[in-house]
């Protein structure tokens, strides 16, 4: 119990006096996590709209895929991107390891799945609400499926903030793409799991307390941005 | 602007699982008037409406406008029995059609609170539509359908289960549409409302067309048995 206690000291002591590499560290966090679930997002709320409006002959098997993969273990993504990125593997050119860009890729991969999964499943119910009007209407599928984007945005944040919370606390991947490195790519995962294994779990737990909080309050901010619970919304 | 009619129907069918629905069914549909589907229940009455629609798949025969296929699609619109709402305002919900043809914002916009005033939602304007009462849907339902002014308007049952207030605003609205030159096809239980509107009667029975003419005539002497006893009151199979 007192580790718990020393940590949670430690974290308002940390937060309070704004340390210099907290700071750094959870800036960092934010900002390869958002911007992959930024990309993401862009990838898979489409896929998931494409995926209720039209039947294709692969479409079954690419939703049993996208389902399976949602519970894609991070570390092994983390090793194939690691290959791909490596000096002899194919984009080695690019010179992306150990850089938050390849922290970002190894997240987007990790969370399309996820993201496109729900997004689909939601927008599903929509689309057989609206299935026989937007047919009667004579709209081309990519006016389907903007209809269905936009009056499903608020199921459609759920599944963005399901993949922010699967990116954030994810560490497995962006440990082997990442590297960890000190003022590059550490970020508070990373850096929970290396205080862990130096046995300073005060510190620890303070990151992780960081984690938590900042968690909570950036769901806390989109949902103030859209006012999802304000009355006779959607 | 070509002409849309006549419409032909040859043999026309529509199954769902082995089951025919509807069909076959010869019919040819005039630019004029106003078209009432009566017929019990299980007739295909909706499913009629919806092959002429070209929205149920045709197992058999063809439906034939007299312009091409594309052309004839954008020009008519179908209010269902239960009315789809999108999930916006009714500003929005009225604007969507015009929307899809590509009309800025801002007319649509301007266009969609004409018809709000048209059907009688005019103070209506921002809420959402899925908080309407079934009354104003269906007003809401119609008011989006002829905001393209189409030139053939499908109605399935659209005052099913509105009160008589709600349902003389919609038979109004009807009216001033049909004056226009929109043409309608409607569905209908309500004798008294086929009565009212109809030009013309189309008798279902079994799936299949089993009496059809003008409204006046068919109204007071209709050519079967079965339509008679339908008229009567008579449970008909």
């Amino acid at each position: 119990m007192s580790d718990l206690w020393g940590g949670l000291s430690q974290a308002f002591y940390m937060l309070f006096s704004l340390d210099a590499d907290l700071v750094e560290i959870t800036l960092r966090s934010l900002q390869v996590t958002l911007t992959a679930l930024v990309i993401a997002s862009l990838i898979a709320l489409p896929l998931g709209a494409l995926l209720a409006v039209r039947r294709f002959r692969i479409r079954r098997l690419t939703i049993a895929v996208l389902n399976a993969l949602m519970g894609l273990p991070p570390v092994v993504v983390g090793l194939i991107v690691y290959i791909m990125l490596s000096r002899s593997g194919p984009f080695g050119v690019f010179g992306l390891l150990f850089t938050p860009t390849a922290m970002i890729i190894a997240q987007v991969i990790i969370i399309v799945p996820l993201i496109a999964s729900i997004a689909h499943q939601a927008l599903r119910e929509l689309w057989s609400d609206y299935h026989d009007l937007l047919i009667s209407m004579n709209t081309t599928h990519a006016q389907r499926m903007k209809t269905l984007l936009w009056d499903g945005r608020r199921a459609l944040l759920t599944a963005a903030l399901a993949g922010f919370g699967r990116a954030i606390g994810e560490v497995g991947a962006i440990m082997v793409v990442g590297g960890n490195i000190d003022h590059h790519t550490r970020v508070l995962t990373t850096a929970i799991a290396l205080e862990t294994g130096k046995g300073d779990f005060a510190l620890a737990l303070a990151l992780g307390f960081v984690l938590i909080a900042m968690a909570i309050a950036v769901n806390l901010v989109i949902h103030w941005l859209t006012q999802t619970e304000k009355e006779g919304r959607w | 602007m070509s002409a849309m009619f006549p419409l032909i129907v040859e043999g026309a069918m529509t199954r769902r699982g082995g089951k025919v629905l509807v069909g076959p069914v010869d019919l040819r549909l005039e630019a004029e008037g106003i078209t009432m589907v009566i017929g019990p229940n299980g007739a295909g009455k909706t499913s009629l409406l919806r092959l002429l629609h070209g929205i149920a798949r045709i197992s058999a025969g063809q439906v034939t406008w007299a312009c091409d296929e594309g052309e004839a699609r954008r020009r008519q619109a179908f209010v269902f029995q239960t009315p789809v709402m999108l999930r916006r305002s009714v500003r929005d919900n009225l604007a969507y059609p015009l929307r899809l043809t590509g009309v800025d914002r801002k007319t649509a916009r301007t266009q969609a609170e004409v018809w709000a005033e048209k059907v009688g939602l005019g103070d209506a304007l921002t809420r959402p539509a899925t908080a309407l009462s079934g009354g104003e849907r269906q007003k809401l339902a119609l008011g989006r359908a002829l905001i393209r002014a189409p030139d053939v308007l499908f109605l399935d049952e659209p005052c099913a289960s509105l009160d008589g207030r709600a349902m003389r605003d919609v038979e109004a609205i009807l009216r001033s549409a049909a004056e226009a030159g929109t043409r309608l096809v409607m569905s209908t239980h309500d004798m008294g409302q086929a009565r009212r509107l109809a030009s013309e009667v189309v008798f279902l029975l079994g799936g299949k067309i089993h009496d059809r003419g003008p409204a006046d005539t068919f109204f007071d002497s209709p050519n079967t048995a079965q339509a008679r006893a339908f008229l009567r009151g008579d449970i008909v199979e």
